[in-house]
């Protein structure tokens, strides 16, 4: 039987959860609700009345075919984001679990990119890619105007991602290396006394046995993905050039900030909202069912 | 020629040493046991043989080769671990076969070598299970069949039957035993269980803090322990020990006064501080009128069933003895025993190793006969 705690005073619970409720209520119900409205209806950019307009500001984006081409571009800025990023932390975390020297020290290094704001990171990258002053632009010595995140579209986007999947790698590495951790070592070394080696060993045994850590990063990755990126584009290319770096969260922004279309960008956020919603909702019921062993 | 040659073998760990160098050779075909409390290195040495662990000196050979260098893979060991370290997201022929499989074996060869392997050990039922669905005892089974299908020069065990219960414990052991006699293949066997020990091993290896105190059949083992630790450690219940000096009159002097007349022993080691040592079973209850009779006051008895086991103290110094239990014996009552001279184990306190009636000391790889 469960034992359940009754308050006798029943104003007590609703005062002890208040400070929770109303950060959530304020923070986010009711900036929600506010887009919801706004999506359906037409706002002036100046305030003052608005108009009912039902699903004509929906309508309007997907129309367009701009629109599209950016929603792909998200997809595919997500995905990227999101793989260069596991492979490379679960990379990471394999050569860590494996304790070899310097183990210790390489558990805390690989987690401190998480800790930068994407801003600062955004700032680091843009020197480091930049093509006539940063690292990666020496190669432009030799072969000249080869690398040019400024003119180039796909450079830019390239640029971008690397940073953003460089900012994840230390959230990644600590979900990884504590699954594999978990694993028992015996089941490691009778992998090897049955002949596996090590990179055998991770595809057949460790890999398998991570799985439900696996997609729970990919989930909170393409998350992450569709909605941080907006600090790191807006200092890294402000979307450009060209829009070649306009990804539905920056696209919002410039719509509603700088276009001053309150309603196209509310009913843009909407769907990105219900994109992030069916995620989670991917995340909650076939993730936690599904991938299960024991 | 020894299937495997353990010379000179040390582990340290950063600073501390667990084995202190470990001379040991294992014939063809043999049984091996490595018997010693937790803690005293035995796994560790398993480990190291297998190549799960590194050598930090000395050498191991399997077959004449020096497998220090090798990895585990090359070295032509199997391995049965405590917990059984089964796949759990594998089923039972996928388990068995795992190793045939990164060996690259084809598919309709592998699964013919499987179900033959699993067949002798009885589980073809549950080939499609996964481990979670198995019993302990099925588990073991199927550790087995992966050992197995391999076809090793070497069996490794590494306490395989800590996690069974009493029963299936004895019936695994004659299957091991059993399994043994049909293929023949060298095998060291871990674990803390004397009888476990007694029962299964060609050849003992007793193990205490990182060095090898005997290594002998289990009955040489039993009957000539060659350390204080092994006539403690191997028998239940455990070998009476007294500490004491033989005395020029022939008398063995312990505890508060007691004295033990042993004259042969005395001539031996004369004016010497040793512990001597005798088997419960071999302490006779003799009438109080009998020469010689050690009496002794009874603490508290202990009944078997089939025996009788007897706590009693003589002068200070505490005996077990054991009889058939025919008569009643409480708290408080007399009782007189007698031990021949020749069932009399002698060790030297200070080192601890058994001296033989010469009064050399014995090492640990000597065949002893008293």
């Amino acid at each position: 039987m469960e034992r359940r705690a009754y308050y006798k005073n029943g104003g007590l619970p609703w005062l002890l959860i208040a400070p929770q409720l109303i950060l959530v209520l304020v923070f986010f119900y009711w900036p929600t609700t506010q887009a919801l409205y706004w999506a359906f209806t037409l706002e002036q950019p100046w305030g003052g009345g608005n108009t009912w307009v039902g699903f004509a500001n929906f309508l309007g984006i997907f129309r367009d075919g701009q629109y599209w081409a950016m929603v792909g571009r998200s997809a595919f800025y997500a995905i990227a984001t999101t793989a260069i990023s596991m492979v490379i932390a679960l990379t990471l975390a394999a050569f860590v679990d494996r304790s070899l020297k310097g183990t210790k020290l390489f558990q805390s290094v690989f987690v401190w990119p998480y800790a930068i704001a994407a801003p600062a990171a955004g700032v680091a990258f843009r020197f480091i890619f930049s093509p006539d002053a940063g690292l990666v632009g020496a190669i432009n010595q030799i072969w000249p105007g080869l690398w040019n995140p400024a003119i180039n579209g796909a450079h830019a986007l390239a640029m971008v991602i690397v940073c953003h999947a460089w900012l994840g790698i230390g959230y990644n590495f600590i979900f990884f290396l504590a699954a594999l951790q978990m694993i028992p070592r015996s089941l490691s070394e009778a992998g090897a006394m049955d002949g596996a080696r090590p990179f055998r060993r991770m595809m057949d045994l460790q890999l398998p046995l991570i799985t439900p850590t696996v997609f729970f990063l990919i989930i909170m990755n393409l998350i992450s993905s569709f909605t941080d990126s907006f600090g790191l584009i807006d200092v890294m290319t402000e979307g450009g050039p060209i829009g070649s770096t306009e990804v539905m969260v920056y696209n919002i922004y410039v719509d509603g900030f700088k276009g001053l279309d309150y309603s196209g960008a509310a009913a843009q956020s909407i769907v990105l909202m219900l994109l992030v919603i069916a995620l989670t909702f991917v995340q909650f019921k076939w993730v936690e069912k599904r991938v299960h062993y024991n | 020629m020894a299937a495997i040659t353990i010379s000179g073998v040390k582990k340290r760990y950063k600073k501390n040493d667990v084995i202190h160098g470990v001379d040991v050779e294992i014939e063809a075909g043999e049984f091996v046991v490595i018997l010693g409390p937790s803690g005293c290195g035995k796994s560790t040495l398993l480990r190291m043989i297998a190549g799960l662990e590194e050598i930090s000196e000395g050498t191991i050979a399997i077959d004449g080769t020096v497998v220090n260098q090798l990895e585990p893979r090359e070295r032509g060991c199997a391995m049965v671990f405590q917990n059984y370290a089964l796949y759990p997201h594998m089923t039972v022929s996928q388990n068995i076969g795992y190793a045939l499989k990164v060996a690259g074996m084809p598919k309709a060869e592998r699964e013919a070598k499987v179900l033959k392997v699993a067949k002798s050990v009885s589980l073809e039922p549950y080939l499609d299970r996964k481990p979670g669905e198995l019993s302990g005892g099925q588990r073991q089974r199927v550790a087995m069949a992966r050992a197995m299908v391999r076809e090793p020069k070497v069996f490794l065990f590494d306490e395989p039957f800590s996690n069974l219960d009493a029963k299936l414990r004895v019936a695994m052991r004659a299957e091991v035993r059993n399994l043994h006699r049909s293929l023949g293949v060298t095998s060291v066997f871990v674990t803390h269980d004397q009888t476990e020990a007694m029962t299964l091993a060609d050849r003992l290896i007793v193990m205490n803090s990182g060095i090898v105190e005997q290594v002998g059949k289990p009955s040489e083992v039993y009957h000539n322990p060659a350390s204080l630790f092994v006539a403690d450690f191997i028998g239940s219940p455990s070998m009476n020990l007294v500490r004491g000096f033989f005395a020029e009159d022939g008398y063995f002097r312990h505890g508060q006064g007691g004295m033990l007349s042993l004259p042969g022993l005395a001539k031996a080691h004369l004016s010497r501080e040793v512990s001597i040592g005798v088997r419960p079973e071999l302490v006779r209850r003799v009438d109080a009128g009998h020469k010689g009779a050690i009496a002794a006051v009874v603490d508290y008895t202990e009944e078997l069933g089939a025996s009788r086991l007897i706590y009693a103290r003589a002068d200070g110094s505490p005996i077990i003895a054991v009889d058939d239990g025919n008569d009643a014996l409480g708290t408080g009552m007399p009782i007189h025993f007698a031990v021949s001279e020749s069932d009399i184990h002698v060790f030297d306190h200070t080192t601890g190793r058994r001296i033989d009636h010469a009064g050399a000391a014995v090492r640990a790889t000597d065949s002893v006969s008293a």
